[in-house]
C-alpha cells in the first residue's frame, strides 16, 4: 500500500531467526523488486534486422515498451536445415546488439537540417522568386552565393528546418539542373541493396524515372573481384555458410572469419568435429589464425605468389605426375583447358601466346555460320579434328539450343585433348611476362629474367587467309606458365620444388618469407582431400587480398587452385568470397521497381571508381606511369598517355559507362536532331564523328560537364568508402581539406592525352548535397541538407544475404521517432515536389542515353579481335559494336509521381527477366492488380498500385522467381530454350509457392531455386556457386563458356594478366615527397597502409555507438608492431600521426605482436566525429583512413564489350583499390583539439 | 503591516512548510522511490571530497542537532544544571565551531558543483540550488553571532525557544515572539523554514533513510514471500 506506513509496522514484523541467529527471516515489502522485473517486460515483440553491409543478414527480435523500442535479442526461428547440418540459429554479434542505442541517443537525425548559410540564401532567394526553380538558379547562378555555402561544408551550422521547405528546394534543384545542364547530372550513391531493398529502390526509382544516374558500389568498395566476372562471367556467386559444414578442408585466406562473418562463423568451427583442416592464411595474426589447425603468414600483397607455388605443387603432382582422374576429367569439362590458343611470332623467334583459335578463322567457319568469331575451337581427342564444342558464347545469341556444356559438337560427342605433348607438330620457344624482379623499395623480389621462355608443343594449322598458325591447348599453357619444365628442351621451368625459378616453392619462400615445406604440404593436402573427396576443399577470403591494385593476380592465385582441382560447383568446395551483402536474392523481381523498368529503359547507370576518379580530380593527380604496369612483352607504343585516358577510350568505345554522359544537355539533342533533319541516333553519331558532341569524360574539369546534384542515402561516403577522401573534399564539395600533393600541371609527369587539361581546377562542383541518415555520420557533417530517415527498427522492408538462403523483413516496431521519415516516404516526397517544381519548366521530354555494351547481352559479342577506337579511325563507330548504344528514351516530367506510385505498362509488353534470360510477366502484374489494388485516374490509371513501402515489396515479390515458385518455372524454361536441356524440375515441384511480405514477418523463408543463381535451394545440397553449371550444363557465361583460366582480350595480354603471374604491388608515390619535409622532430617511418575490417563496427556503422566506443579505446586507433614502434619511439596509446601526399590521419597507436612490422592497420572506417585532434602537417581536423589514399584504376577493369569482359552494373568496371598505400607514421608532437577549450596538451620528444 | 507580514512569515509560513516537508517526503516515498536517493558524485570526482564532504556533513548534523535541542527543550529541562546565559555562550562556541566546519565544507562543494563539469554533467538543477542555500543559510547563521554577542544573558534565545515552542504546540501568537528580532535572525529563520519546503524535492531526503538497522543487524536477511 504505502511504503511509509509499512514502514511504520517495522517493529511488529515478525522475525524468525535461523542458522543460530547468524541470519532472520523478516516480513518486508518486496515491491521493489518489480522494478527489475518491469526492465525486461514488453509490449510486443516485432521482427527487424540491421540494414548494415556485413553479409549477416540476421533476424532480430525487437522489443517494444510504452512506445519505445527498449532492446533486441536474436531471432532463433529459422527455418531447419536437414539432419546432419547444424542450424543456422541464433544468428547475430554485439554490434547489432548495441543497435537500439542509437535511436533515441543525441547521434539521431531528429528533423530536416540545412546549413545555416543556405537557408538564409533560399529563403531570401524564395522572397524575391515566386517560382522555386528560379530561386534556386539565383543562388547557384551566383558564384559568391554559392560560396557561402560551399566553403562551410563540414564545419557544422545546421537549422532545423521542415519537410516542406527542404523538399521543395531539392525539387527545384532537381528540375533546375535537368533542364539547364541534363538529368545525367543529378547523380544517386546508395550500396548494397540486399541489406535493405525497398529503401534503396526508393532512390534508384526516382532518379531513374527523371534520368539521374545511380552509381555502382561494389567495384567502388574494391569488393568486386574483377577475377571472378574474369573466370566465370559472374560478378560474384559464393557457397551459403552452411555449406562449410560439408567441407574437408577450408583455407581461410584473407578472411577474418569469426570477426567479419560473426555469425556464421560457428559453422567454421563445428565443421573441425567431423575431422575438416582448417588453415589460415593472414599477414598478422587475426582471430581466425587462433581457429585454425595452421596459419601461414605470407608478407602483406604477395598472396599471388603462396598461390602460384601451391599451384606449382598441384599441377605437378596431380595432374602430371599422378594425374587424378577425377581433376582430369573435371578440367576436360568444365574448363578452357582443352581450348587452342595462336601463337603470335616475335622478331627474336619466340612467340608469345595470342588470343583463342575462333571458327571465323578456320576455313568455311568451320561449319559454323553464327557468331563464327564467337566460337572458341578445341581439338577431339578421337578424331583428331579441331571443333566447336558447344557453349562458348557465340552459341547463346542468335542461335538456341547449343549452349549447353555437354561435350558435343554439331551434335557430335567429342572428348577434347589437354595437352598436346604426345602429339604435336613441334616445339616451340614462347615468352611470359616476368614482374616478380621488380625492385620494390618495401616488398622482396627475385631476381630473373623479365621474360621467361618455356619450349611448348605446338599444332600447325592452315587458316582460312591461307596463313599457318602455331596453335598450343591453355593445359600446356598452364603448365609452362606455372613453371613447370616438360622436359622438351631449354626451358626456363623448374624440374624441382627447391629451384628458385618461377614459381616455384622455394621461390615463392623469398618474395612471401613462407617456409617451402608448409607451402607444398599444404598445397599436397588440399588437392588430395580434393582428389578424394571429389572437390570438397573450399577457400574462404576476404576483402583484404582483393584491395591490392594487382587483386586479380591474389584471386585468380586461389581461384586456379579450386578450379585445378575441381572444387568449383561441388559440395563443400569452392571460392568462399564474403564481402559486401551483394546477394540480391530476388534481383530480377527488385531491378523493375529499383530502376523505373515499368515506365522507361534504359536506366543511367556509371561505375563510381572512374566517376570519383574524374569528377574528384585524383586524375590530376596520377603518378603510375602505364608503363609501370605494362608487359614487357607489349608495345609500349600503343599504350600512350595517363590512366584517365583509359578509360576515355573505354567509354568511348562502349565498354564502360559515362556520367554525366556527353558534354551537353541530353535533353536538347533530339530537338537538335529533327532541326538537322536527322534521328536521334544517326545525328548523335555524326555529332561524334565529326566531333560537335562529346564524351563529358573527355574534359571533366569543364562547367557543363560537372555533377551538379548529389543524393547520398544508406551510405557514408564520406565517412568510409570514399578514396580520396581529401580531393573529394576538395574538389567535390569545395571546402577545407589536408590534401597535399601537387598536381600534374605543377609536378610534370605524363599528362593525359585524351583529356583537357585545365590548369586552373575547378573546386566545389557540386552545387547540392543530400544525405538520408538516421545518424550524425561524417557524410552528414558535410552535406548540404540531410534528411532524418527511419531506422531499421523503424520501416518495412526486406533483407537477404549470400551467407544463408532466407529472405526475411525490417518491420516498424514503432513509428519514426521525431520527424523521421522511411527513404520510400522521402524520396516519395521529393518526387511529389519535383513533380510540381517541373510544371512551366519540364514537359515530355526526350532524354538521350548512352548505354555501354552489357554483358549478358547480345551486345557482348562487341569486338571480337583486336581493340579498334573508331576516334582515331582505326573502325567505323557503330552504336552498340564500336561505341555505346545510343538510346533515346521519354520522359514525363510533370507526372514523375504519379509514374514513382505505379507499375508501369513497360512489364507487360516487354516482359521481366535477367542475365540473359526474360519471360512474360502479365499474369503477375495482374495480380498485384488485385493485391495493392490500381489507380483509378491519371497517366497511370489501371496501374497497379506501388504507394507503401510494403506495396513495394510486394511488387519485388510477385515479379522475382526466388519468390514466387511459378515465375522460377517460367525462367527455368526460359534458359532451357537456350540451352537445348529442361531445368524445370529445379523448380516445378515449388511452382505454387508465393512468398508475400506477411510471410517472412512471420517466418524467415528459404527462397526457390533460380536461374539468377548458379546454385540450388535444395533440400539436399546447400548452396553451392557454379553448381548449375556443373551439374545442369548450364555454361558459364564466358567466352569459352567454360571457367577461363587464360584471358585473352588483347589488353589482359598486354597487360601481362592473360595467364596468373606474381605482381609485387605498385609504387604509388606517395610518402617520398613528404618524408622529412614537415617534421616535428621525431623519427619518421613509411609503413604499408593496411585497412580490414572492423571488431567494434560494420564499417562506419557502430564505430560512434557509445557501447562500442565503450568495448574499444572510443576513438580512431592504428594497429602497429613493436619493431616499428620502436624504430620510431612510440609507445602504446601514444597520439601518432599518419601521412603522405593525399592527406593525414591522427590516432592513438595500438602496439602489438599480432602486426608483423613494415605494416600499419587502421580498422577501416572509424567515424572521425569521435575524439580526433587537430593534424600537425594539415593544420585541420585528422581524417578518416581514406585521407590518405588516391583510387588509381586498373586498364584491364576498364575493358569492355568482350563476352565476360563486358560492362554489368557492379559487375564489372574500375575497383577502387588501396592497399599499395603507404603512410609516414611518426609520434605527435602537439594533440591539439582545435576546440579552444583548453584541452590540448604536448606529448613528450621521442628521445 | 508589520504585525501582518511578521504573522504571516513566523505564525502561518511554518504550518505551510512543515506541512510541505512532511507531505511532500511522504508522497515521494510513496511513489517515487528510485529518486530518493543522496545522489553522490564521489565516483566521479574523488579528488578534496573526504574533506570536504565529510566537513559538511559533521558540521551539519551538529548543527541540525543542536538548534533541535536549543529551541525545543523547554526551560525547566536545562534550568537545574545550566542558566540560559551558559546555555547561550554554550551555543556560539559549539555552533560557532559547528557552523564554520560545515561553512568551509559548503563553500568547498559548492564551488565543485559549480565548476567540476564531470559533476555539473551529472547532477540536477535541485542538486545546485540546494548546495547554495544552505551555504547561504550556514553564512547567515555564523552572522546570526554578531548581534548575539550583544545579549549573552541569552534573552533573545528564550525568544526563539517560546517562539518554536509555540508553533509546536499550536498556541496563537507564537510570531509575536519574534517581532523585534534582529533582521539576521528574521532571514535566518525564514531559509531555514524555506529549506523545508524545499527539502522533498531533493536529495536532503536521503537525511530521512540513515541505515540505523545496519548497526544490529544479523549477517543473512531471508525476505519472506509476502
Amino acid at each position: 500500500m504505502s511504503h511509509l506506513i509499512d514502514k511504520l509496522n517495522y517493529f511488529r514484523k515478525k522475525r524468525e531467526p535461523f542458522a543460530n541467529g547468524h541470519g532472520e527471516t523478516h516480513q518486508a515489502s518486496r515491491d521493489w523488486e518489480n522494478g527489475y522485473r518491469q526492465r525486461w517486460q514488453h509490449d510486443k515483440v516485432v521482427r527487424s534486422t540491421h540494414g548494415v553491409n556485413c553479409t549477416g543478414s540476421c533476424s532480430w527480435k525487437i522489443y517494444v515498451k510504452n512506445g519505445l523500442v527498449t532492446w533486441e535479442t536474436q531471432q532463433t526461428d529459422y527455418p531447419r536445415t536437414r539432419p546432419d547440418l547444424p542450424n543456422h540459429e541464433p544468428r547475430g554479434c554485439p554490434r547489432g546488439a548495441s543497435y537500439s542505442w542509437y535511436m533515441y541517443s543525441a547521434n539521431r537525425l531528429k528533423y530536416p537540417l540545412m546549413r545555416k548559410s543556405l537557408i538564409k540564401l533560399w529563403r531570401a532567394a524564395k522572397q524575391q522568386h515566386k517560382d522555386p526553380v528560379d530561386a534556386w538558379a539565383s543562388i547557384v547562378d551566383d558564384p559568391r552565393k554559392t560560396e557561402q555555402y560551399k566553403t562551410r561544408r563540414g564545419m557544422g551550422g545546421f537549422v532545423r528546418s521542415n519537410w516542406d521547405e527542404v523538399n521543395e528546394l531539392i525539387g527545384a534543384a532537381n528540375v533546375y539542373t535537368a533542364k539547364q545542364h541534363g538529368p545525367d547530372r543529378i547523380i544517386g550513391f546508395s550500396p548494397i541493396p540486399a541489406m535493405s531493398m525497398v529503401s534503396y529502390a526508393a532512390g534508384s526509382r526516382y532518379l531513374s524515372l527523371i534520368g539521374g544516374v545511380c552509381m555502382s558500389f561494389y567495384d567502388w568498395y574494391c569488393d568486386l573481384p574483377p577475377a571472378s566476372p574474369m573466370t566465370w562471367g559472374e560478378q560474384t556467386d559464393v557457397p551459403e555458410s552452411a555449406d562449410w559444414y560439408n567441407s574437408g578442408y577450408i583455407i581461410a585466406w584473407g578472411s577474418n572469419v569469426p570477426q567479419t562473418r560473426t555469425p556464421d562463423a560457428h559453422f567454421f568451427t563445428e565443421v573441425r568435429y567431423k575431422g575438416t583442416k582448417t588453415v589460415a592464411i593472414t599477414p598478422d595474426f587475426a582471430e581466425v589464425s587462433k581457429l585454425s589447425d595452421e596459419w601461414l603468414n605470407p608478407k602483406q600483397g604477395t598472396d599471388a605468389a603462396l598461390g602460384m607455388a601451391m599451384g606449382h605443387v598441384i599441377l605437378r603432382e596431380f595432374h602430371l605426375e599422378k594425374p587424378s582422374a577425377y581433376f582430369t576429367d573435371y578440367v576436360r569439362r568444365y574448363t578452357d583447358m582443352p581450348y587452342l590458343v595462336m601463337l603470335e611470332p616475335r622478331e627474336d623467334g619466340r612467340y608469345v601466346p595470342g588470343r583463342f583459335l575462333r571458327a571465323s578463322d578456320l576455313v568455311d567457319n568451320l561449319g559454323q555460320d553464327n557468331n563464327p568469331e564467337w566460337k572458341t575451337i578445341a581439338l577431339d581427342e578421337t578424331s583428331d579434328q579441331l571443333t566447336a564444342p558447344n557453349g562458348s558464347i557465340g552459341y547463346r545469341w542468335g542461335d538456341k539450343g547449343k549452349w549447353n556444356l555437354q561435350q558435343q559438337a554439331e551434335g557430335q560427342d567429342v572428348n577434347l585433348r589437354l595437352t598436346l605433348l604426345d602429339k604435336h607438330d613441334e616445339a616451340v620457344d614462347v615468352a611470359f611476362p616476368y614482374f616478380g624482379g621488380i625492385q620494390h623499395d618495401h616488398f622482396p623480389h627475385v631476381e630473373y629474367k623479365d621474360t621467361l621462355t618455356h619450349k611448348m608443343p605446338a599444332r600447325k594449322v592452315t587458316l582460312a587467309n591461307g596463313e599457318e598458325a602455331r596453335l598450343v591447348t591453355v593445359y600446356d599453357l598452364m603448365m609452362a606458365n606455372y613453371g613447370i619444365n616438360r622436359g622438351l628442351g631449354e626451358d626456363d621451368g623448374a624440374t624441382s620444388y627447391d629451384e628458385v625459378r618461377p614459381y616455384t616453392p622455394a621461390w615463392q619462400e623469398q618474395i612471401t618469407g613462407v617456409s617451402r615445406d608448409k607451402v607444398i604440404r599444404i598445397a599436397r593436402e588440399f588437392a588430395d582431400n580434393a582428389d578424394k573427396t571429389k572437390g570438397r576443399s573450399m577457400v574462404i577470403v576476404g576483402a583484404g587480398m582483393n584491395h591490392w591494385y594487382h587483386m586479380d593476380m591474389n584471386y585468380r592465385g586461389l581461384i586456379n587452385m579450386l578450379i585445378m582441382c575441381g572444387c568449383i560447383g561441388q559440395s563443400g568446395g569452392g571460392w568462399a568470397h564474403y564481402v559486401g551483402q551483394e546477394k540480391l536474392r530476388p534481383q530480377t523481381g527488385w531491378q523493375p521497381l529499383a530502376f523505373g523498368l515499368d515506365w522507361q529503359r534504359p536506366p543511367r547507370h556509371m561505375n563510381s571508381t572512374s566517376f570519383f576518379y574524374n569528377h574528384s580530380s585524383q586524375w590530376r593527380y596520377e603518378k603510375l606511369d602505364v608503363t609501370e604496369i605494362l608487359s614487357p612483352l607489349a608495345d609500349p607504343r600503343k599504350y600512350q598517355g595517363s590512366l584517365i585516358d583509359f578509360n576515355v577510350r573505354s567509354e568511348r568505345m562502349g565498354w564502360l559507362p559515362s556520367a554525366p554522359q556527353l558534354n551537353r544537355n541530353p535533353l536538347t539533342i533530339a530537338a537538335e536532331a529533327k532541326k538537322a533533319g536527322l534521328g536521334v541516333v544517326e545525328y548523335v553519331t555524326q555529332s561524334l564523328k565529326d566531333g560537335s558532341l562529346a564524351f563529358a569524360a573527355e574534359d571533366p574539369d569543364a562547367p557543363e560537364n560537372h555533377p551538379r546534384n548529389l543524393f547520398i542515402w544508406r551510405s557514408n561516403l564520406l565517412g568510409s568508402s570514399g578514396k580520396g577522401h581529401e580531393y573529394m573534399l576538395k574538389y567535390l564539395l569545395g571546402t577545407t581539406n589536408g590534401l597535399q600533393g601537387k598536381d600534374l600541371g605543377q609536378e610534370g609527369g605524363v599528362m593525359p592525352q585524351e583529356v583537357k587539361w585545365h590548369d586552373q581546377a575547378p573546386t566545389g562542383k557540386l552545387d547540392l548535397l543530400v544525405t538520408l541518415d538516421f545518424r550524425m555520420s561524417t557524410t552528414c557533417l558535410y552535406s548540404d541538407i540531410v534528411l532524418p530517415t527511419a531506422t531499421w527498427y523503424e520501416k518495412d522492408d526486406l533483407n537477404t544475404s549470400d551467407m544463408h538462403p532466407f529472405i526475411h523483413p525490417l518491420t516498424a516496431a514503432t513509428d519514426p521517432a521525431w520527424e523521421a521519415r522511411s527513404d520510400w516516404e522521402i524520396y516519395k516526397g521529393i518526387a511529389k515536389s519535383f513533380s510540381k517544381a517541373a510544371v512551366g519548366h519540364l514537359g515530355v521530354e526526350t532524354d538521350v542515353v548512352t548505354l555501354p555494351l552489357l554483358h549478358d547481352a547480345p551486345a557482348e559479342l562487341g569486338q571480337p579481335f583486336d581493340v579498334k577506337d573508331w576516334k582515331k579511325g582505326e573502325c567505323e563507330l557503330i552504336p552498340g559494336k564500336t561505341a555505346p548504344s545510343i538510346i533515346p528514351v521519354e520522359r514525363d516530367y510533370p507526372n514523375t509521381y504519379a509514374r514513382f506510385t505505379s507499375l508501369g505498362p513497360l512489364l507487360e509488353k516487354l516482359g521481366n527477366g535477367g542475365k540473359g534470360i526474360s519471360w512474360d510477366t502479365k499474369e503477375e502484374v495482374n495480380f498485384l492488380r488485385q493485391l495493392n489494388y490500381q489507380h483509378e485516374e491519371g497517366v497511370n490509371a489501371g496501374q497497379p498500385k506501388i504507394e507503401t513501402a510494403i506495396d513495394a515489396a510486394e511488387v519485388i515479390l510477385s515479379l522475382a522467381p526466388e519468390t514466387n515458385g511459378h515465375v522460377a518455372v517460367k525462367a527455368w524454361a526460359a534458359l532451357g530454350q537456350i540451352t537445348g536441356l529442361d531445368h524445370t524440375h529445379l523448380a516445378i515441384n515449388k511452382e505454387e509457392e508465393k512468398i508475400r511480405f506477411r510471410d517472412v514477418v512471420a517466418q524467415p523463408r528459404k527462397i526457390i531455386s533460380s536461374p539468377t543463381w548458379s546454385g540450388l535451394e535444395d533440400e539436399h545440397v546447400s548452396y553451392n556457386a557454379g553448381y548449375t553449371n556443373v551439374h545442369e550444363l548450364i555454361p558459364w557465361r564466358t567466352l569459352t563458356g567454360r571457367q577461363q583460366f587464360y584471358q585473352d582480350h588483347q589488353w589482359m595480354r598486354d597487360f601481362g594478366e592473360a595467364l596468373l603471374v606474381y605482381r609485387p604491388p605498385i609504387d604509388t608515390k606517395a610518402t617520398q615527397p613528404m618524408m622529412g619535409k614537415k617534421t616535428n622532430g621525431n623519427p619518421e617511418k613509411a609503413l604499408n597502409w593496411i585497412t580490414p575490417h572492423q571488431k567494434w563496427g560494420i564499417h562506419s556503422t557502430y564505430s560512434d555507438n557509445l557501447l562500442m566506443l565503450t568495448l574499444s579505446r572510443g576513438g580512431p586507433i592504428v594497429w602497429l608492431s613493436e619493431d616499428d614502434a620502436r624504430d620510431i619511439g612510440v609507445e602504446d596509446n601514444d597520439w601518432i600521426e599518419l601521412f603522405n601526399t593525399n592527406g593525414s590521419i591522427a590516432a592513438r597507436a595500438v602496439v602489438s605482436q599480432r602486426v608483423m612490422p613494415g605494416m600499419v592497420m587502421m580498422y577501416h572506417a572509424q567515424e572521425r566525429i569521435v575524439n580526433v585532434p587537430g593534424s600537425e602537417i594539415t593544420g585541420t581536423r585528422g581524417g578518416i583512413h581514406n585521407s590518405v589514399t588516391r583510387a588509381c584504376p586498373k586498364p584491364t577493369h576498364m575493358i569492355g564489350g568482350y563476352a565476360q569482359q563486358s560492362y554489368g552494373f557492379n559487375y564489372y568496371g574500375t575497383v577502387g583499390s588501396n592497399r599499395d598505400e603507404f603512410v609516414i607514421v611518426r609520434k605527435m608532437k602537439r594533440v591539439d583539439w582545435l576546440d579552444g577549450e583548453g584541452n590540448d596538451y604536448a606529448q613528450e620528444a621521442v628521445k | 503591516m508589520m504585525s501582518y507580514l511578521n504573522t504571516l512569515v513566523f505564525g502561518i509560513y511554518p504550518y505551510i512548510a512543515l506541512a510541505v516537508l512532511f507531505i511532500g517526503s511522504w508522497a515521494r516515498y510513496d511513489h517515487a522511490q528510485f529518486t530518493w536517493k543522496a545522489g553522490s558524485t564521489q565516483m566521479l570526482r574523488k579528488k578534496g571530497m573526504s574533506l570536504a564532504s565529510n566537513l559538511f556533513h559533521i558540521g551539519i548534523l551538529v548543527i541540525f542537532f543542536g538548534h533541535l535541542v536549543g529551541l525545543l527543550a523547554p526551560k525547566w529541562m536545562y534550568e537545574p544544571f545550566m542558566t540560559p546565559g551558559q546555555k547561550q555562550v554554550m551555543a556560539i562556541v559549539v555552533g560557532g565551531i559547528a557552523g564554520a566546519m560545515c561553512l568551509v565544507g559548503a563553500a568547498m562543494l559548492f564551488y565543485r558543483r559549480l565548476t567540476d563539469a564531470r559533476v555539473r554533467a551529472a547532477g540536477s538543477f535541485a542538486d545546485t540550488l540546494i548546495i547554495g542555500l544552505l551555504l547561504a543559510q550556514v553564512v547567515l547563521g555564523m552572522l546570526t553571532i554578531l548581534p548575539t554577542l550583544g545579549h549573552l544573558d541569552g534573552s533573545e534565545m528564550l525568544k526563539f525557544s517560546a517562539w518554536a515552542q509555540g508553533i509546536f504546540t499550536f498556541q496563537g501568537g507564537a510570531a509575536d515572539h519574534i517581532a523585534d528580532v534582529h533582521w539576521i535572525y528574521k532571514s535566518h529563520i525564514f531559509l531555514g523554514l524555506t529549506l523545508f519546503v524545499v527539502f522533498p524535492f531533493t536529495r536532503l531526503v536521503h537525511a530521512l533513510s540513515v541505515p540505523v538497522e545496519y548497526f544490529g543487524r544479523k549477517y543473512q536477511v531471508v525476505r519472506k514471500r509476502s
